[in-house]
């Protein structure tokens, strides 16, 4: 049995019940304001993330879609990271901001 | 090989059927054979967060049975094993979103695509869901907890796969297996559980194993890993025996019997070596 195998053998189980409550808590708030139809910031995201996915392999959470207020103008702002295309390549993001009154 | 759908059902809630599809899905693929398992549970997914994969849900079977999306689209590949894929199910609360046609096209689909099985999670129930999961399969595998209305249900199941499916209409019947999940010998042996000579005794069809009551379940669903992939773990020995007799092996059946062990056969056996 190898050093690795013993450890692995001795060692307690760790606290995945952390694991599971960090993506519950990721995953629910998603489908709750997806759910929750305000306005069309989770159509816009959900379209977004499909246009993106036709070109690369991306994850749900990579592309962030918010709205604030500055001043007289709403700001939409457009996040998305993309993943390492090939080995050696640095994660790049895109950020993309729209300014309308 | 030609493309075998099998559907997993239960009639009952909550018995295993999820985690039965991910750990049989994995399994097959870790054969070497090219496997897809399909989310029906429309409006309840869960099969994506089982397999680990929830957070790069694109699209899912209400768009590919729409044409809203290309099968190639919403299927997801895991990042573990290259020849499994998931289909989720949509999270619309359109119950009618499926159909037996739209269905009839992705199963077509999966088959040009060459995959070797096709495993179909049912949703609970016995209504138009459980029906539409069953209605294509070839084989069908009953997942049964040791207890009388998870039972009682099973025999509803097999009534259904028997008078609601494709076989059935064409006069064919329909091969059905029968998995117990959460088994206890020890409960069993005490009289406090279903033996599995009863459950068998009462549904009358071939059965494919016992998966034990097991720590490791939970462990492996809370990070979103099918448990047959926790090598260690009793589940995944249990999982990895139920398709060898799946693929036609004549194996002993394990965790049936409470027999004492000795303390380094214990020590060493795979039920009790828990890595994480």
């Amino acid at each position: 049995m190898s050093n690795n195998a013993w450890f692995k053998f001795w060692k307690k189980p760790e606290n995945t019940a952390q694991v599971a409550k960090d993506r519950l808590q990721m995953i629910v708030a998603r489908e709750r304001t997806a759910t929750a139809a305000s306005g069309f910031l989770p159509a816009l995201q959900q379209e977004l993330l499909q246009v993106i996915a036709k070109y690369d392999r991306v994850d749900l959470d990579h592309v962030q879609v918010s709205i604030d207020r500055r001043g007289e103008a709403e700001v939409l702002e457009l996040s998305v990271m993309l993943p390492e295309a090939s080995p050696g390549s640095t994660r790049s993001s895109v950020r993309t901001t729209l300014q309308y009154a | 090989m030609a493309t075998k759908v099998i559907v997993v059902t239960s009639g009952k809630g909550g018995v295993g059927k999820t985690t039965t599809t991910a750990s049989l899905a994995a399994g097959f693929a870790q054969k070497g054979f090219k496997t897809v398992a399909i989310d029906f549970d429309v409006g309840l997914r869960n099969l994506d967060l089982i397999m680990g994969v929830e957070r790069r849900v694109v699209y899912d079977l209400v768009n590919v049975v729409k044409q809203e999306a290309t099968l190639r689209q919403a299927m997801i590949r895991d990042k573990r094993l290259e020849n499994l894929f998931v289909l989720p199910a949509s999270q619309t609360r359109d119950k009618d979103a499926l159909d037996v046609q739209g269905v009839g096209r992705v199963i077509e689909e999966l088959k040009d695509l060459a995959f070797d099985y096709v495993l179909c999670d049912s949703p609970a129930g016995i209504e138009k869901g459980a029906q539409l999961a069953m209605y294509y399969a070839d084989e069908a595998i009953v997942v049964t907890n040791p207890e009388v209305s998870s039972v009682r249900d099973s025999d509803r199941v097999l009534g259904l796969l028997d008078a609601k499916t494709r076989k059935a209409e064409l006069g064919v019947a329909m091969k059905s297996h029968l998995l117990v999940t959460r088994y206890s010998a020890e409960r069993a042996q005490r009289g406090e559980m279903l033996k599995v000579e009863d459950i068998l005794e009462l549904l009358g069809i071939p059965f494919l194993g016992v998966i034990p009551e097991s720590k490791a379940v939970l462990h492996n669903s809370n990070q979103g890993t099918p448990v047959i992939l926790d090598p260690n773990s009793d589940a995944a020995v249990a999982y990895t025996d139920a398709i060898k007799r799946f693929l036609g092996e004549d194996l002993p059946h394990r965790f049936l019997s409470t027999e004492k062990r000795g303390f380094l056969s214990r020590l060493f056996s795979p039920s009790n070596v828990y890595a994480g």
